[in-house]
């Protein structure tokens, strides 16, 4: 779809450190070229403290009607866990979509965060899936179930953790036979 | 005996798929015949692969993306090594660029025949599935002839690909398009202009342009809803930036869009006639040079064992936007590998699109998506078989019925 008033890499980021002052860290622009044209794509990154995430993610929709919600990765960092969700703006055009990928990092301790799928509905299996796979407590998701591992997977287990609480004693080295 | 007020019933479908051959589990909540609900329950064929990759160097990924599925076996690998290249800074040579449509093409060209013929299959044509496929089977030999395999193309290097076409390669590449030509035109013909193929496709399992966007449907699931979304378009990777084409909606063709499954029906066959002539263009404009930026495989994993960053790869796979996120720590294996096939994101699509219609338009609405739980899961097994069940058979008859009847 054609947007309005489309901002360039820089004036995004801009208008986030604008908008969020003392909460967003290492922002950076990546550029990747393809092809004997070198068609520029660019890849946006920020992190952001998990304070605002919720207002970050409603700042998108000043640049796109519809931000395009791709998936979120996260992983366990020890101390902490980090999830990006990867956005893209501006579809519709050639050559004029970015990517925006929102990293925010999680205490072990209390690994919260709140869903966007108000803002967002289909966000919902990504968000399930962060709660199963890492152990994150998403706030007020609005289906609080299981969508991959199955439910003889006890609970307690994440299978993306890399601490005590990780897959270790469920996984079975078939050469190894069986115990 | 106690009793209730309730005027609805319970049909669970699944684990075993009612319209493809992959499980995935569907409760319906059944008024007389019509959904008024419907959950849906993933996880059947999930094997942990993003696990099994943070133990791999991302060589060896390559081959185990390449099995995450059988019809994309090229976009998986290829989105991983795209998130590796991003990561690392590699230059992909600019003959490796145009390489890699070619592959993508075909792929998208045997994915598309193959759902059409499952998509007639559903509502009773097998003659229009035998027509397809016999299609189809003319792209599995060109793929086998340009890769030398049919379906685990071990094409995809990162920085390029592993075998060039050289100039005695391009006959045999024009012959087979030629055929394609000649075949997507009687396609169209058989499957868009068949009276009950209309009356069992239009208005049937729609899907809104605003729900679309709002559940972030991608592919032709969103561009038959009108949505101008092609990730070779909006965010050109490999040539596609050089290449000449536009987003096929299905306006193009009827000058409307009711993001209904004939709608679907239309982006696909005219994405088939898409694919052929951008390989076309590629064959035309493909410069000579480099096919790989790094021949040397050992060298090549030394470098990466040294990277330290974070990269997406993302390409519009034949169902849609795929998604890879690799992150690297200096080591031999990713610290951290997300996949994020096209389905994923056009499971709850499916919702708005079964409501209110009918049980045996289930099968057709179903695979409308094209859907592909393999891609979609990644760990292990539900046993959940206490309750009757439809099966695939009875839902399959349910839905030949339903076409016999509007044919008398």
């Amino acid at each position: 779809m054609t947007q309005p008033n489309q901002l360039t890499p820089e004036q995004i980021i801009q208008s986030f450190q604008d908008a969020f002052p003392a909460n967003i860290t290492d922002t950076r622009i990546e550029k990747r070229t393809n092809g004997v044209m070198k068609t520029e794509a660019n890849f946006l990154w920020m992190t952001l403290d998990k304070s605002i995430f919720k207002e970050a993610v409603k700042h998108l929709f000043t640049f796109d009607a519809f931000p395009h919600f791709a998936v979120s990765s996260g992983y366990d960092l020890g101390d902490t866990i980090e999830l990006i969700y990867h956005f893209s703006l501006y579809h519709g055009e050639r050559a004029r979509e970015l990517s925006l990928n929102m990293k925010v990092a999680l205490p072990k301790a209390n690994p919260s965060i709140e869903t966007i799928t108000d803002l967002i509905p289909g966000a919902l299996i990504s968000e399930q899936e962060k709660q199963e796979m890492l152990g994150v407590k998403i706030l007020g998701i609005p289906k609080d179930t299981r969508v991959f591992i199955a439910d003889d997977i006890p609970s307690g287990v994440y299978p993306w953790r890399r601490d005590e609480t990780g897959p270790a004693k469920l996984i079975r080295n078939l050469h190894e036979g069986d115990p | 005996m106690s009793t209730t007020g309730k005027t609805t019933y319970e049909i669970p479908i699944g684990p075993i798929h009612p319209a493809l051959k992959e499980p995935v589990m569907f409760e319906f909540e059944i008024d007389g015949e019509r959904i008024v609900d419907v959950n849906i329950r993933l996880g059947h064929v999930h094997r942990g692969i993003e696990w099994a990759g943070t133990r791999r160097n991302p060589i060896q990924i390559l081959y185990l993306a390449e099995r995450i599925c059988g019809i994309c076996s090229y976009c998986h690998p290829m989105s991983f090594a795209l998130a590796v290249e991003h990561t690392a800074s590699i230059q992909v040579p600019e003959r490796a660029d145009y390489l890699r449509v070619i592959h993508a093409e075909l792929e998208r060209i045997c994915s598309h025949t193959l759902w059409a013929g499952v998509a007639a299959h559903e509502i009773g044509f097998d003659t229009v599935l035998y027509v397809t496929w016999q299609v189809r089977e003319k792209g599995m030999d060109l793929i086998e002839y340009l890769t030398g395999n049919r379906i685990t193309k071990g094409i995809t290097m990162i920085g390029g690909v592993r075998r060039d076409i050289t100039e005695e390669m391009i006959p045999k590449i024009k012959e087979t398009l030629q055929y394609f030509k000649a075949n997507v035109e009687k396609l169209r013909h058989i499957i868009l202009d068949d009276k009950t193929f209309k009356l069992r496709c239009q208005n049937c399992g729609v899907l809104t342009k605003n729900d679309a966007l709002r559940l972030c449907s991608v592919g032709p699931t969103a561009r038959a809803s009108g949505i101008r979304k092609d990730v070779r378009l909006d965010q050109p990777y490999f040539a596609y930036g050089d290449l000449d084409f536009d987003y096929i909606t299905p306006d193009v063709l009827t000058g409307e869009v009711h993001g209904d499954v004939y709608d679907r029906i239309i982006v696909r066959l005219l994405e088939i006639s898409q694919s052929i002539d951008l390989i076309e263009q590629c064959l035309d404009r493909m410069p000579q040079g480099a096919i790989v930026a790094e021949p040397k495989i050992a060298k090549l994993l030394e470098n990466l064992k040294k990277v330290t960053g974070e990269g997406i790869g993302r390409m519009e796979a034949p169902r849609g936007e795929v998604f890879h996120y690799v992150k690297l720590t200096g080591n031999d294996a990713p610290y951290f590998w997300k996949v994020r096939a096209p389905t994923y994101n056009n499971i709850l699509p499916w919702i708005p699109m079964l409501l209110g219609q009918q049980i045996a338009d289930i099968p057709i609405v179903a695979s409308s998506t094209d859907p592909c739980m393999s891609c979609t899961n990644r760990v292990t097994i539900i046993q959940d078989t206490s309750r009757h069940q439809l099966d695939k058979e009875q839902l399959h008859q349910l839905s030949i019925e339903k076409t016999r009847r509007l044919q008398t």
